[in-house]
């Protein structure tokens, strides 16, 4: 399941987008092309990650999504007419993804990724529609959002946008390839990324200036930065590893884990080898952030070093291997890797206590796996091994403390993840 | 009442290798596809993980893994004048519950049957006349040989990424390999594991002795693999946990990690756990089955409707289920008419223990990590002289050093217990190896399987009876195996070595390799065997019987390449011929 906890946000505007609009669609019809193309960029957007429940209907809502303020139940999107959006017409669709506003002219809650969506073309959304036309129609009512005042008025949404949301097309760079556009074109609009990548404001939007540096997903769970940083961003992956990660969940440097996860088996894996080239071309051309470097990182003592290395041999070389370094496309490498040496260590801990599984997707459906150590190792041992696997082999990161390990334990093994 | 469920093209008694094999094929050819297994369903993560399964206690001597002899077992007695009584303990072999079957504990061996193993009968007998095999001898030619397996051999090797130096690659030796190996297409998908210091005293020790010793092919993985289905292995890590234990690091072949990634995801496939096949269903005619009754974990009966009923349970359990079905005639031993039932065999093990001055590490190891000779195997050497049929290889094995069960002992001499005794093991444990014996059993008339007159199951079905005893030809056969062995033993110039001849009647309680064989005999004559070529029966055309029940006899060998082979020759003739004209394969 692909809960957004912190998925409030949206990109700012890179250039003068305004509003200007692609020529609408002369007549969509139901043409196979039009299908194909839609249920394909369904599975770019991963709609299906949250507009399905665990158990529920293909597409037909009622998902709860945490978010910072309450909880919101993702919507019927299947054509039902009483219940889904079966009497909505194109352009009805269309003002729900470019401006946020439903079919009765109420704004949506922008846990639905409309700062994103509002970068599709016409065309495509249309295609969307005529997709989602073809679904089964269920019959299952929504369910109000449960939000404090004033957010419990769709209103607020207004204020909200005005602060945070730019609608508008994706416009094309043209000092940039049409490779870099494609790619720019699916990762800031259908694909949605900065939605867990890119750090967010109090108010649950995306940062200015701080495009997909990374970001604390909630559930303890951190989304690494896709920035050029050499450590906790893609600075040391070349296009092709990009390209494997997306396509089959792992790569030579390391496998996907957590909610990543869930993307690359419901999503990416899906992707055309050109639509994922062109990704890669966009995110290697994203710059190194000024943070990059050792500034504000600690060292841990030697003490919790050495604690450390002795319950990583014991506990982790059989696969990881003693220098850290794994088995190339089948046990993740610890060295160099964005997850492990994240500002924050919410996501390697949530390994080594909850385990993980790598994707099983059609380029590699094996699934390979790694235990859970909750039960085997206690807090102080996971921060020891922790602060060690994050300090190894060149690593470098700030350690971690048994304080902060429980609190990822506590979500683990409590719910919320 | 039985419950009617909907009906399948194919049912699968068992959910273990064989059953994992037809279900990947079956499904590709199209056939909806249902398993049924007795167990629980097990994955690598989270039943297996590295964080547990080394648990020697839990799963060695508390027998973890296997079949519980409370819920089942059967009666055993070693010859027709004594009577056969229940067993509440096995440990001679070691039966699994659950999905993945005894491919989840066993320990990898990988050993291919050589050309003569097949033919063994008209082998003998050109050989060394008819006059050289014993009159109540009742083993038999396969109906199959070597030649016709070596691809599906081969399609086995390559699914679990066997670790090996090939001996014989399309008639040429090769250096370092098996010089009595049948010919081989090509290479082991990967090379051979790393060596113990146990392996490499073995080694030398043979050479020296005049042997040609080779590493033994593994089905743990000496580098990370992937395949023919895609499925990725690790490497093993020679944590000396395999046999008896499951692989939490995906580096021993199993169904999990060989098959169920992509054969679980499957629309056409399904399978229930937790439910047990009592018996086959048969129409009125007698010579067609309609599916299988099962029973489930809160005792309901369901009857399962089938176009093609395959048995892939263990081996005692498949010739069980085909005696209480009434599929086949049972066998009778004092007639020797009718072959369910007939021909069961085990092997014949002994071992030299060698005690040195050197520290061998015993506890880094891997389930099919040795150096071995096969010499004295099959017909590999003059029986003549010999004047027994059968024969066996020799090897240093280091599966591991584990320390409740699995230490050498210490020299002769020693206390049995108390502060001498521990004195001793503590000195042996890390400066001792054994030198295995892996004997054949041929088959007798007096050794088979049948109903008990007295004993039934929580099903109110009779159990099986077991009736078996090693006999003279055997029991010579491991003398002059042991005697070799003892031969490399002295070549290692040791501190002391200790012979242990196996000696007197079979027991069914020390475990010796697990390896049944027989009950549901293969071979190309109807009134010898219950099974034809192609594993279907003779009687009921939509029955095939996959496993090492068809044995007719037990080679040499670690029987689970064979067993994969002839499930990968069997669902091949069954997609290419059955499939298209369902009947007899061939005309009794």
């Amino acid at each position: 399941m692909i809960p957004r906890p912190h998925a409030m946000k949206f990109l700012p505007p890179a250039a003068l987008l305004g509003l200007a609009l692609s020529l609408p669609a002369a007549a969509q019809g139901t043409s196979y092309a039009s299908i194909e193309r839609g249920r394909y960029l369904v599975k770019a957007g991963d709609c299906a990650a949250c507009h399905t429940d665990d158990g529920g209907r293909p597409f037909a809502g009622g998902r709860a999504i945490g978010t910072p303020f309450g909880t919101i139940y993702s919507t019927n999107i299947t054509p039902d007419r009483a219940t889904g959006i079966g009497q909505w017409s194109e352009p009805n669709f269309f003002r729900a993804m470019h401006y946020g506003i439903r079919r009765d002219g109420k704004h949506l809650y922008p846990a639905f990724p409309y700062p994103w969506f509002t970068k599709l073309s016409r065309d495509d959304v249309a295609a969307i529609k005529t997709y989602l036309d073809t679904l089964q129609p269920v019959r299952q009512w929504n369910k109000p959002p449960e939000l404090p005042w004033p957010l419990s008025v769709r209103e607020a949404v207004a204020a909200w946008n005005a602060m945070n949301f730019h609608p508008g097309n994706y416009r094309i760079d043209p000092d940039k390839s049409a490779q870099w556009n494609r790619g720019a074109y699916l990762v800031e609009g259908a694909g949605h990324c900065g939605a867990c990548h890119t750090p967010s404001n109090f108010l649950g939007a995306s940062k200015e200036g701080k495009r997909l540096q990374g970001n604390d997903y909630g559930d303890s769970w951190f989304a690494p930065g896709l920035t050029s940083n050499l450590k906790d961003g893609l600075g040391s992956w070349s296009a092709e590893d990009i390209v494997a990660f997306l396509k089959t969940g792992s790569n030579a440097k390391t496998a996907a884990a957590g909610p990543m996860a869930q993307v690359v088996k419901d999503s990416t894996q899906y992707l055309s080898d050109a639509d994922l080239d062109a990704i890669a071309a966009y995110l290697k051309d994203i710059p190194a952030t000024s943070s990059e470097g050792n500034r504000g990182v600690n060292s841990p003592d030697d003490a919790a070093v050495s604690r450390g290395e002795a319950l990583y041999a014991d506990n982790c070389t059989g696969c990881h291997m003693e220098n850290g370094a794994g088995l190339p496309q089948v046990f993740p490498s610890l060295t160099g890797n964005s997850a492990v040496q994240a500002s924050r260590a919410d996501s390697v801990t949530h390994v080594i206590l909850a385990g993980a599984k790598i994707p099983a997707t059609s380029g590699k459906p094996t699934g390979l796996s790694m235990p859970a150590f909750n039960h085997k190792l206690n807090d102080d041992e996971i921060a020891d091994l922790v602060s060690y696997i994050r300090n190894a082999w060149g690593n470098h990161a700030s350690p971690t403390s048994a304080a902060e390990v429980a609190k990822v334990r506590k979500t683990v093994e409590h719910g919320g993840g | 009442m039985a419950t009617r469920m909907k009906p399948v093209d194919v049912v699968l008694v068992g959910f273990g290798w064989t059953a994992s094999i037809l279900a990947q094929e079956l499904t590709n050819a199209g056939l909806q596809v249902l398993a049924l297994e007795r167990g629980k369903f097990r994955d690598t993560i989270p039943d297996f993980a590295s964080t547990h399964i080394q648990d020697e206690l839990k799963y060695a001597a508390r027998d973890g893994l296997f079949e519980e002899p409370a819920r089942q077992t059967l009666t055993f007695r070693n010859s027709t004048s004594q009577e056969a009584l229940p067993m509440r303990h096995l440990g001679s072999f070691l039966p699994a519950s659950g999905a993945g079957g005894a491919g989840v504990h066993w320990n990898g061996q990988m050993w291919r049957f050589l050309p003569t193993d097949f033919v063994i009968r008209s082998h003998t007998e050109a050989r060394y006349g008819k006059k050289f095999i014993p009159a109540d001898m009742t083993i038999q030619d396969w109906g199959v040989t070597y030649a016709d397996l070596e691809p599906y051999y081969d399609k086995f090797e390559y699914l679990c990424g066997v670790s090996g130096i090939a001996g014989n690659i399309q008639g040429k030796l090769q250096p370092g390999g098996n010089p009595f190996e049948g010919p081989r297409a090509r290479p082991y998908p990967l090379p051979p594991l790393k060596r113990s210091y146990a392996t490499t005293l073995f080694d030398q020790a043979a050479k020296d002795a005049g042997f040609k010793p080779f590493p033994c092919a593994a089905a743990n993985t000496s580098k990370p693999y992937k395949n023919p289905y895609g499925v990725q292995m690790g490497e093993c890590t020679y944590c000396g946990y395999c046999e008896w234990f499951a692989c939490g690091n995906y580096s021993k072949a199993s169904p999990q990690s060989t098959i169920f990634p992509v054969l679980l995801p499957k629309d056409n496939f399904s399978y229930r756990t937790l439910c047990n096949v009592t018996r086959v269903n048969l129409d009125s005619s007698g010579k067609r089955a309609t599916g299988v009754n099962y029973v489930d974990a809160q005792g309901r009966e369901f009857e399962q409707p089938a176009s093609l009923v395959i048995l892939c349970a263990f081996a005692q359990h498949n010739a069980h289920l085909m005696l209480l079905s009434g599929i086949g005639k049972p066998y009778d031993p004092k007639t020797g008419h009718g072959a369910v039932g007939k021909n069961y065999a085990y092997q014949i093990t002994s071992s030299v223990d060698v005690f040195i001055d050197k520290i061998t590490n015993p506890f880094m190891g891997a389930g099919a990590l040795g150096q071995a000779i096969d010499e004295f195997n099959g017909d590999n050497f003059d029986h003549g002289p010999a004047g027994f049929v059968g024969g066996g290889y020799l090897a240093a094995w280091s599966t591991g050093g584990r320390p409740i069960l699995q230490q050498h002992g210490a020299p002769d001499g020693t206390p049995a217990w108390g502060a001498g005794w521990k004195k001793a093991i503590h000195e042996n444990y890390q400066r001792s190896l054994s030198i295995a014996t892996h004997g054949s059993v041929m088959s007798f008339r007096g050794s088979y399987l049948d109903l008990d007159p007295t004993y039934r199951d929580v099903y109110g079905s009779p159990l099986l009876r077991l009736t078996f005893d090693f006999h003279d030809n055997e029991i010579r056969m491991s003398k002059y195996l042991t005697d070799k062995a003892a031969l490399i033993a002295k070549a290692m110039k040791p501190k002391s070595y200790k012979v242990n001849y196996r000696q007197g009647h079979y027991s069914i309680l020390p475990y010796e390799t697990t390896h049944n064989t027989g009950g549901v005999p293969m071979g190309a004559d109807p009134t010898t065997s219950a099974v034809n070529p192609y594993l279907q029966s003779w009687d009921v055309h939509n029955v095939f019987v996959m496993g090492s029940s068809v044995f007719p006899q037990n080679a040499g060998y670690n029987p689970t390449a064979t067993v994969g082979a002839l499930a990968y020759w069997a669902v091949d003739k069954i997609r290419n011929l059955y499939l298209k004209n369902p009947g007899p394969l061939v005309q009794a």
